[in-house]
């Protein structure tokens, strides 16, 4: 039985967009040096939502000078006094927070039901954790008195725009770094909307800048002698490439990359429970997710079952407008991710695996891609071991612990998994044997700023999160 | 035209988020620091405080165990957020709290208002613990055997508290703050010359978001009250900063008979950062065994 919904738009009136933005350097939106104006868009209606300038390798130069400028007060501030700017920001942020949810769903395409109840607080909640570090530096385990690194290189990813700012600056402010971000292309909004917020906060001019642009200006960031430090979420391949840019300089570097995460479940798993996890592993975000549960293990003798239950409830998806409250799955973040996305699952079903997909009807305006479902995958297809970072679930069987273990750890990747088990020892001896960074048992895709988040092998290294995250800004 | 009259504050106790009298009906003239040299103590009179009973301390007592289950239970990030709250609340009454510190410690205007600000951000300062102690108090343990061991801190209950007799303020919230932090629920006897700033402070943790009875405030004779908040045998833990070396031995003698824990008096400048040791002071360690199996060459065996 189907049941009918009434639209339940959330209102856009609340937040006020700008026809254009500068770049915030110093503590104040300003004209780029030469740099032009890119468009950003809607994803769900590709309606154009703002200008954004593209700052060039000068208007790096006047960032990284800025924030170099502002580093020797703000790390000699000391950390009682750096911890009260943070918790106003992180208060403010409460504050605002709806603002910032129709905004961020609005600029990336994600539900509104995510960003009001996930990316949001979360954000929030990040700021208050590193707060309470900043005078506490000397009780986190890196010695009597750490020092901060400088100047902090930030390039994040569109996926979780707001989120990812946080886990970048609050750890970066709190121990003492002043830092130069760089938003992704198609999402620069919410970031630029957090220097208003820096102003609020009444922070010091110049200890939060913010370069909207293109890849050229996260480059330019990244390779400019002025910074102390890089950190980049984003793809394996651009990592890649700033690893070998930060080769042979004293720059820290941390990198939070891609990942193909299994989703094993056991023939003792119960069932509806897992079925509610692989669905908010694979189609949380549209799938858009570096630690997305993309890979399902089954055990061979729970599969029918498990498929039948997965393809009901994948039938129950709501589909559409991002900024109705009832929508599960939104809109492809850009027309280039829906191609990459498009084009790896057709290669599923050329290489010979099995597509499902529930009947849905997709908006005609927008970027969209029905939740999809693969089974006959063997290992060596290409969406059994590429970073799809779309809502496609790519099924693989096994029949014993040790063959899922073997299975799950088949990959360039290591940053998540789940396990779904009601056998705690049988839980911990799996996850015992997993290569990935985070292991999620019996629940999936769970995020506290308390928890070290990051990844093994090609998922990059370091840690975002917990008193772990402190280190990627600490000279130790 | 004639100067308009104040209007006076009746203080009252803070008893499970309720501001009650002295069960008792007594109370005592508080008087100011600087007029201490008067033998009558009436030339500077500030209020008459309430003179709590031991029956008060019984029931802050109950309100404080009641209290135990929710504020233990609540996750450290909403502990947190309550703590700053009331550093933002007192944020607001600065001016009150300054004015109140000076008389009830003779300071200058500037010096009491130096430790109402010092008091404001060690709220903040422990509001950042609720959700870090446990990482640097806890962890796993590499057990020699197949068994995953993790150790993590849990409050140790209620904790009764002899707030310090100099500090009225500063050195009253730097002994309520990190037991309230890690967990536990508090009963407060206030300094017993300066109780006026902790009877107030009740007015401001009433205002902000913290759960009845969470802390409870007595103003009296720690002499009176104190004996039997330390031989009461549902309180866990007792703080004996405000005690002298007499009554300290009496209460930690009677805190023996339940095996309270028990922080003895020691010089502390409440002005300086107050390091962890409170913190730890009320927490237990619990330590989880859980068998993890193995991966077998031939197969699994779990």
């Amino acid at each position: 039985m189907a049941f009918e919904y009434a639209p339940a738009p959330e209102s856009r009136a609340v937040v006020d967009i700008a026809p254009s933005y500068g770049l915030f350097i110093d503590g104040e939106f300003v004209e780029s040096s030469g740099g032009g104006l890119d468009k950003t868009v809607s994803p769900a209606t590709e309606e154009v939502l703002a200008e954004y300038t593209r700052a060039t390798a000068e208007d790096v130069d006047r960032a990284v000078r800025a924030a170099r400028k502002a580093f020797e007060k703000w790390s000699a501030l000391p950390g009682s006094e750096r911890a009260k700017y943070l918790f106003r920001i992180a208060r403010i942020i409460q504050e605002r927070s709806r603002e910032l949810a129709v905004l961020e769903t609005l600029d990336n395409g994600k539900p509104i039901k995510e960003t009001r109840d996930a990316d949001l607080p979360l954000v929030a909640a990040h700021f208050v954790y590193y707060a309470g570090w900043a005078d506490k530096l000397e009780h986190a385990g890196f010695g009597p008195d750490p020092k901060p690194l400088g100047v902090a290189g930030q390039v994040i990813p569109w996926n979780f725009p707001l989120l990812m700012l946080a886990w970048k600056i609050a750890p970066a402010l709190a121990a003492g770094n002043t830092v130069v971000l760089k938003p992704a292309e198609t999402t620069p909004l919410s970031a630029l909307f957090f220097a208003d917020i820096c102003r609020q906060a009444g922070l010091p001019k110049g200890v939060v800048n913010i370069l909207t642009g293109d890849g050229s200006t996260g480059a330019a960031l990244v390779a400019h002698d002025g910074i102390d430090k890089v950190a980049f979420t984003g793809s394996t391949a651009v990592g890649k490439q700033i690893a070998r840019t930060v080769a042979g300089t004293r720059k820290k570097l941390t990198l939070e990359l891609g990942g193909k995460g299994a989703n094993i479940v056991f023939d003792d798993a119960p069932i509806d429970q897992a079925v509610e996890g692989i669905v908010n592993g694979i189609f949380f975000n549209q799938g858009q997710v570096c630690c997305a549960g993309s890979r399902l293990l089954v055990q061979e003798s729970v599969q029918d079952e498990l498929l039948d239950a997965l393809k009901r409830r994948m039938s129950t998806l709501r589909v559409g407008d991002p900024l109705d409250k009832n929508t599960d799955v939104g809109a492809i973040n850009s027309a280039e991710q829906l191609a990459r996305i498009t084009e790896l699952a057709d290669s599923g079903t050329a290489e010979g695996a099995e597509r499902w997909a529930p009947s849905c009807e997709l908006p005609s305006q927008g970027y969209w891609f029905a939740p999809t479902l693969f089974t006959n995958v063997t290992q060596a297809h290409r969406i059994a071991r590429e970073e799809i970072f779309g809502p496609v679930l790519s099924v693989l069987t096994f029949r014993t612990p040790a063959e899922a273990v073997a299975k799950a750890n088949n990959s360039q990747y290591g940053l998540s998994a789940g396990i779904w088990t009601e056998k705690g020892s049988r839980m911990l001896a799996v996850a015992d044997k997993l290569r990935a960074g985070v292991v999620w048992a019996n629940t999936f895709n769970k995020f506290d700023p308390t928890s070290p988040f990051g990844g093994f092998k090609e998922s990059g290294f370091g840690r975002e999160g917990g008193r772990h995250g402190l280190e990627a800004y600490l000279d130790v | 035209m004639s100067e308009r009259l104040s209007v006076f504050k009746t203080y009252k106790l803070f008893i499970g988020g309720k501001f009650p009298r002295s069960e008792s009906g007594r109370v005592y003239e508080v008087t100011a620091a600087t007029s201490a040299a008067d033998a009558a103590g009436k030339g500077n009179w500030l209020a008459n405080a309430p003179l709590s009973s031991r029956k008060d301390g019984r029931d802050a007592v109950v309100a404080a165990r009641k209290a135990f289950g929710a504020w233990s239970g609540a996750t450290a990030y909403n502990r947190g957020q309550i703590l700053y709250r009331v550093a933002e609340m007192l944020e607001g009454r600065r001016e009150q709290f300054a004015a109140e510190v000076a008389d009830a410690e003779g300071l200058s205007k500037a010096k009491a208002a130096a430790q109402v600000d010092a008091a404001i951000d060690r709220w903040v300062w422990y509001a950042g613990w609720t959700d870090k102690i446990a990482q640097i108090a806890g962890g796993t343990n590499p057990v020699a055997g197949p068994f995953f061991n993790v150790s993590s801190p849990a409050p140790t209950g209620v904790v009764a508290l002899v707030a310090p007799g100099e500090s009225s303020f500063l050195g009253l919230v730097s002994v309520i703050a990190p037991a309230i932090a890690a967990g536990n629920t508090v009963v407060v006897v206030a300094s017993e010359k300066a109780p006026l700033p902790a009877l107030s402070l009740g007015e401001v943790l009433a205002t902000s978001d913290l759960p009845g009875g969470v802390v409870n405030i007595l103003s009296g004779r720690a002499a009176e009250i104190a004996p039997s908040l330390a031989a009461h045998q549902d309180v866990n833990a007792i703080d004996l900063a405000g005690a002298d070396a007499e009554l300290a031995k009496e209460l930690e003698t009677a805190a023996a008979d339940n095996l309270k824990r028990v922080l003895r008096p020691q010089p502390v400048d409440w002005s300086a950062a107050p390091g962890t040791g409170r913190l730890l002071a009320f927490l237990e360690t619990k330590t989880v065994w859980h068998p993890t199996g193995s991966l077998g060459a031939g197969g699994s065996s779990y």
